[in-house]
């Protein structure tokens, strides 16, 4: 899989980013680049500033130094139209944060009328095709509140897709789930991988990053410790710390993964 | 039950708890009828009849007192509500602001209009506003200058209900918003504000109940015989008929309106819990 990487101009680009929360330096001096079409997963401990990276991608969070390219435009120039950046980056929060007071429907035409300007026709239009590619036609009308969680962040994604993003941001898309819901979200997930979708997942679903991400990075500290494919660094870490990591959170996944490796 | 709770168990004159919270409620109720007993013997009941309850005084103020002056207080608090809402809306989101001097003045303003009598503001609208501004005339006469000075007084309280309500919105749809390329603005009008109106209906409802028992200050700004609500019409007409049957009347429309807006409000509450379960 790892072939079909950065051809080209990456298509998400992270120099020198440093954050800081008051004294609490979170992140210290990241560089990533992650080609158009590429999946990268970002794995690592909590507290490692993985899901800190992914919201400076969209600028969620103000880097304290450094720079943030999506599609070739600087969004840390402060002269930057913000608004009109993150309509081509598409975000999936653990937390779905679908809005509660409008239907599944509503949720996906909403954004697309107020910031895109779409017509209500074809706002619909796009907003069932989603839908659809997230198997979730016969919910159009229901509320948010009555669905599944796995269902909800399905339909976030739903919603991030209806603006017609270049580029989407996952930020731990199933650990508010209860396992038996996981698969369904990582299946939509692995189809837009499958499409082409240039995606920058923060993960600790180490099956899917094995599976479908052609680099994985480790992060620890608030620096990248490791950026390889998925053999390379969750089949063969080179670093103590990512040897550390996985094999303290993913005993019985790490059992998978060997089995995996020897097939 | 605690500790100390099993070490009092072991009876003292013979009674268990049960029996010692029934026989406290029992001494409550004898206490409480004693009150009302007391208080009804007491009372001459003739003279207040007479002063307060003359069937022919209250007949003679229908319908008037339904077609202009319950429908003036209607007028006035509805009125005094929106211009309060518009105004509360704009002092919250300056409360919210991360431009300083607006919190500031926005505090400023709640802090001064939170603090002053309703009464002393519409002394000061009626009173002090022409002063300053001779020949100005605030637009729409009495019902303006009404909706103004209850607007203000009712801007102060709603902005902090709609602060709060704004605040209680969890900070995940803004960034939802905000990743789906909503402007600031746009977010807080079409994502946030909604969902916040819902959890302050109650609070807000409860605003209205209080501005429309506010707006009977309405007198202290000269009202013309068209323009009285419920209270200066009552008191008119129990000063025309020497007798308080007028007020009493004006009263129970009050309630006709509070009761059922206060039942409203408890209905939204309860409604309200059972959605946070």
């Amino acid at each position: 899989m790892s072939e079909k990487s950065s051809t080209g101009r990456p298509e998400i680009q992270v120099k020198g980013l440093h954050k800081s929360f008051g004294d609490n330096a979170v992140l210290r001096g990241i560089d990533l680049e992650i080609g158009q079409g590429e999946v990268v997963c970002v794995i690592g401990p909590s507290g490692s500033g993985k899901s800190t990276l992914l919201r400076c991608v969209n600028l969620l969070e103000e880097p304290t130094e450094g720079q943030v390219f999506v599609g070739g435009t600087e969004l840390t120039d402060p002269d930057v139209d913000i608004d009109a950046v993150r309509r081509r980056i598409g975000m999936v929060f653990q937390q779905f944060n679908l809005f509660p007071h409008l239907t599944v429907t509503e949720n996906l035409t909403l954004p697309q009328r107020r910031v895109l300007g779409r017509d209500k026709a074809r706002a619909a239009r796009v907003a069932a095709e989603n839908l659809e590619r997230v198997g979730l036609s016969e919910k159009a009308n229901a509320y948010p509140a009555s669905l599944s969680g796995g269902q909800q962040q399905r339909v976030a994604i739903a919603r991030a897709l209806s603006m017609g993003p270049e580029v989407m941001l996952f930020d731990e898309p199933t650990s508010a789930l209860d396992p038996e819901l996981v698969g369904d979200v990582l299946a939509v997930m692995r189809m837009l991988a499958r499409e082409g979708m240039t995606m920058m997942v923060v993960t600790h679903e180490m099956s899917f990053a094995r599976e479908v991400a052609d680099r994985v990075v480790f992060m620890d500290g608030g620096v990248v410790v490791e950026d390889g494919t998925p053999d390379q660094v969750i089949g063969n870490p080179a670093h103590e710390r990512t040897r550390h990591f996985l094999s303290r959170l993913l005993d019985p996944a790490m059992a998978q993964v060997e089995e995996e490796t020897s097939e | 039950m605690t500790a100390t709770d099993a070490e009092l168990q072991p009876r003292k004159k013979g009674l268990t708890r049960r029996q010692k919270r029934g026989l406290s409620r029992g001494v409550q109720y004898v206490v409480f009828v004693a009150a009302v007993i007391a208080f009804a013997a007491g009372a001459d009941w003739g003279r207040l009849q007479n002063q307060f309850a003359q069937w022919d005084i209250a007949k003679q103020m229908f319908p008037d007192v339904i077609t202009l002056a319950l429908k003036n207080t209607v007028l006035y608090t509805l009125s005094g509500f929106v211009v309060g809402l518009a105004l509360g809306m704009v002092i919250a989101l300056m409360r919210l602001s991360s431009v300083g001097p607006y919190r500031w003045l926005a505090g400023i303003y709640i802090e001064i209009f939170r603090g002053l009598p309703a009464l002393l503001i519409f002394i000061f609208i009626g009173v002090a506003v022409p002063l300053a501004f001779p020949g100005t005339e605030i637009v729409g006469g009495t019902y303006g200058k009404v909706a103004l000075a209850l607007g203000l007084v009712a801007a102060a309280y709603m902005a902090e209900t709609i602060r709060a309500g704004i605040q209680a919105v969890p900070k995940g749809q803004m960034e939802a918003a905000r990743s789906l390329g909503f402007s600031p603005a746009r977010a807080m009008i079409s994502i946030i504000i909604p969902q916040a109106f819902r959890i302050i209906l109650p609070p807000l409802t409860n605003e209205l109940v209080l501005l429309f028992k506010d707006s009977s200050l309405v007198l202290f700004l000269g009202v013309t015989l068209e323009e009285r609500e419920l209270s200066k019409y009552g008191r008119d007409l129990a000063s025309t008929t020497a007798n308080s049957t007028p007020i009493l009347v004006a009263g129970l429309c009050y309630l006709l309106v509070t009761i059922p807006l206060g039942f409203v409000v408890r209905r939204m509450e309860a409604k309200a819990q059972e959605a946070v379960k």
